[in-house]
């Protein structure tokens, strides 16, 4: 049983929500309320931007939000990691991809490679050891892609309203 | 890696960990949601939290969107062939285009796999990635040997590190 997240339909956002997803993309204030601090600036209020923080993460626009580790300063590794499946193997290897607790991230991409997951761990051994286990069951190759050079990382996809007149698609 | 950002986590710092990998509580104080699980107050949670922000354990506290649903849908991962003697100079100015969210060198794989640089691309259309794609290729000029675009098709997973609890 893996979770996949719906990729295709993009919900109606109104302006709160736009505001709110662009502002939650940068660093919460530490401090006590930091839901009354943003709704401040928002104009807004700490109950309701609370309840739209909730459905937002509830019906998948937001898929997480929290701490974003950089665990490699902790003597972890994040590693990129893919495989070329077979495409009648896809999602039974997508499901045993998936329930490791290991495997942070896994996309799909059109490509020889099509299967391209990120591997999160603790120490720098579970990653080999993650490798071979997937290895083993499915008999594919694992190609291991560790960084070895940072030079950015910052995601931040703006949102933008949709007017409600908008016609459905 | 120096031995200084080797460090080991704390046993605190892995609580932490383990306390927030799912996500901060939904709460009006969620530092003091945090502390009632770990045993600390507000107060020391916050400080502990800064200081991991502080040593980069944590880049930030933030919300993660699903690319797709804020009309971002055609994700690419553009991979590029650079000569390893520039590689470096190269990948910070491919950074600093403001459509790359993330870029790093990376080993090849060879013959099966040329490319030492991986740079991500959001657009609302492949137009848009593939004319994002063409700035980078011009700002790595003849250094470039050689690039493809991995699209996205679908998200099979998406939730982030999780530390044994």
């Amino acid at each position: 049983m893996h979770e996949r997240p719906n990729t295709e339909v993009p919900l109606h956002l109104d302006a709160l929500d736009a505001a709110l997803i662009n502002r939650l993309q940068r660093d919460l204030p530490l401090c006590s309320r930091p839901f009354a601090q943003l709704a401040e600036d928002l104009g807004s209020s700490e109950a309701q931007l609370l309840a739209r923080l909730q459905r937002l993460l509830a019906q998948g626009t937001l898929t997480r939000f929290g701490p974003m580790f950089q665990i490699e300063r902790g003597g972890g590794r994040f590693v990129l990691a893919a495989m070329a499946v077979p495409q009648s193997r896809f999602e039974a290897v997508a499901a045993l991809v998936n329930a490791m607790p290991e495997v942070a991230h896994n996309y799909q991409r059109e490509h020889a490679l099509n299967m391209w997951f990120v591997l999160a761990t603790e120490s720098e051994d579970e990653i080999a050891a993650v490798c071979s286990h997937i290895e083993a069951a499915t008999g594919l190759t694992v190609l291991a892609f560790p960084k070895e050079r940072e030079y950015h990382v910052g995601l931040y996809l703006e949102a933008k309203p949709q007017s409600a007149e908008a016609p459905h698609d | 890696m120096t031995e200084a950002t080797r460090s080991m986590l704390s046993p605190l710092e892995r609580q932490l960990i383990a306390a927030t990998q799912h996500g901060l509580p939904l709460l009006e104080r969620p530092f003091e949601a945090v502390g009632a699980v770990v045993g600390l107050s507000e107060a020391e949670v916050i400080t502990q939290l800064a200081q991991m922000r502080e040593r980069g354990l944590i880049r930030r506290i933030a919300a993660v969107p699903n690319h797709y649903r804020l009309g971002y849908v055609a994700n690419g991962m553009t991979v590029w062939d650079v000569d390893d003697a520039q590689v470096d100079a190269l990948g910070e100015r491919l950074a600093a285009h403001p459509g790359v969210s993330h870029c790093y060198r990376r080993p090849r794989h060879l013959p099966a796999w040329p490319y030492n640089l991986f740079a991500m691309l959001h657009g609302h259309s492949r137009a848009e990635v593939e004319q994002q794609a063409q700035a980078l290729r011009a700002l790595l000029g003849a250094a470039c040997r050689g690039s493809e675009i991995l699209y996205s098709t679908a998200i099979l997973k998406k939730t982030g590190l999780r530390i044994k609890e």
